[in-house]
């Protein structure tokens, strides 16, 4: 049985991913913050809420920047939310925080009194909005393209590298709301719940070989 | 491409078991929390609000246990509140899988503690609900205020500032409730639902007095909301989310 290790650095609730990864078969999954369990795995999640400063001094101090640039080269790797945030080289919350820096690219704000058609946008982005495929990937199997799934984020993802953009979102401003690189999938959105294209995408993912 | 605005059943949960009354008395079974979760959740709801109205200190862990059991099979975001009092209440029910938690009365004695909950946990998950009542007469400009206990203790509080105050401290979403509307059928209080949701920038949820379909619209359309809740309309079969939906996709708003 394949093993999916979901990587707790002690920042919120892990149980929902965990939970919908049980969901759709992903055999065995962990929840841990064990180094040597998550190198062992066929498949890490890392995911992450919370404010991305208290998030990077954690994986930092886990030494976990090492060990997700390590273990996301050679086999599935999916992360999600701050998660995802983390990947990028840098963010702007909480005065501008240096990332892990696997994916080119910039984490910005929204911004208070963001406008679309004269209509006040609030933040946090929240609630379901539509993700347009911009490349043709594996985790997009049997999902329409347009689908909605749940975003909760103040701050969204400029991407460096066009070509590493999956899928597309728009709230105000576009943003990269899908990366992807070689075994590298991560999504602002999340699909643990985002109802059946959520949880397609999570059965994607454990029957991805890391390959696209 | 927009934002769908959110259609959102809310369980008021005694004892493990779904009630729901008429200004929160004449209180009527409706059911397993977890039965009818799964239930709206097929039916394509965007998110289930959980209010635990248990008494009891011994019903928190079958509010825990409920949690649990919810949160592991439905998968759409989901919301509670009724009882929250500390970093540990929070904590205890991220961990039993809810995604968000409403604070409420702790925030009315305690405003910090939002604060302290937004650090610690973000502001994503943190919603503060605020029950709110026509203080002023007619023909004057109106003002409502804060009110705890279900709608009996005024607070004083004006419900527009006490909102805004909320957000200072941290709060990522809204729950209004229009204490003069609840359980009334009537249609939401679109004066306060509007005047908070223009004062803030964080989503705001419209909850209070939903009877008939349009009475959902007009939250979105004149009241402002981002999301409008509803229970009994929903719990005694007389309409179903996907009837909603199309109702509101009727009326020119985006939804899921």
């Amino acid at each position: 049985m394949q093993t999916v290790a979901v990587i707790d650095y002690g920042m919120g609730n892990l149980h929902s991913v965990a939970k919908a990864l049980e969901h759709v078969g992903a055999g065995r999954v962990l929840v841990t913050s064990d180094a040597a369990v998550i190198r062992e795995a066929d498949r890490v999640v890392f995911p992450g809420v919370g404010a991305i400063r208290d998030c990077m001094a954690e994986i930092r101090r886990l030494g976990f920047d090492q060990l997700v640039r390590e273990v996301s080269q050679d086999r599935p790797f999916l992360g999600i939310c701050v998660g995802m945030q983390a990947l990028l080289e840098r963010s702007e919350e909480n005065a501008g925080v240096d990332c892990i820096g696997l994916f080119p690219g910039q984490v910005r704000f929204f911004g208070k009194g963001l406008r679309e058609d004269g209509e006040l946008l609030k933040v946090p982005h929240m609630g379901w909005n539509e993700v347009q495929h911009s490349l043709d990937h594996p985790l997009w199997h049997a999902i329409p393209d347009r689908a909605r799934f749940y975003f909760v984020h103040s701050y969204y993802i400029e991407a460096g590298n066009p070509r590493q953009v999956a899928g597309r979102g728009h709230y105000g401003v576009d943003f990269a709301a899908a990366l992807a690189d070689g075994s590298r999938f991560a999504v602002q959105f999340h699909p643990e719940k985002s109802h059946t294209c959520g949880l397609q995408l999570l059965q994607n993912f454990v029957a991805w070989d890391g390959r696209w | 491409m927009a934002l769908a605005k959110r259609i959102i059943p809310c369980l008021d949960v005694d004892n493990g078991r779904v009630v729901k009354g008429v200004q929160f008395e004449n209180i009527r079974d409706a059911g397993d929390p977890v039965e009818i979760a799964r239930r709206y959740d097929e039916q394509g709801a965007d998110e289930i609000t959980f209010l635990d109205i248990t008494a009891s200190v011994d019903g928190r862990d079958t509010t825990l246990h409920t949690v649990e059991r919810m949160a592991s099979q439905v998968f759409i975001p989901l919301t509670v509140g009724g009882g929250v009092r500390t970093v540990q209440d929070i904590r205890n029910l991220l961990n039993a899988g809810a995604d968000k938690v409403s604070i409420n009365t702790a925030a009315v004695f305690n405003p910090e503690f939002v604060g302290e909950a937004a650090a610690r946990f973000g502001s994503q998950c943190i919603v503060v609900a605020i029950d709110a009542k026509r203080v002023s007469g007619p023909g004057v400009t109106p003002r409502w205020e804060i009110f705890t206990h279900g709608g009996r203790k005024p607070t004083g509080l004006d419900a527009v500032d006490w909102a805004r105050r909320m957000e200072d401290l941290g709060a990522g979403e809204i729950l209004l409730t229009s204490m003069d509307q609840d359980g009334m059928k009537n249609g939401f209080d679109l004066g306060v639902t509007r005047a908070i949701s223009e004062a803030v920038g964080i989503p705001v949820i419209a909850s209070g007095g939903v009877g008939t379909l349009e009475h959902l619209a007009a939250g979105i359309l004149e009241g402002k909301a981002d999301a409008v809740l509803a229970a009994s309309i929903f719990h005694f079969g007389e309409y179903t989310v996907p009837q909603a939906k199309a109702y509101l996709a009727e009326r020119g708003i985006v939804v899921r």
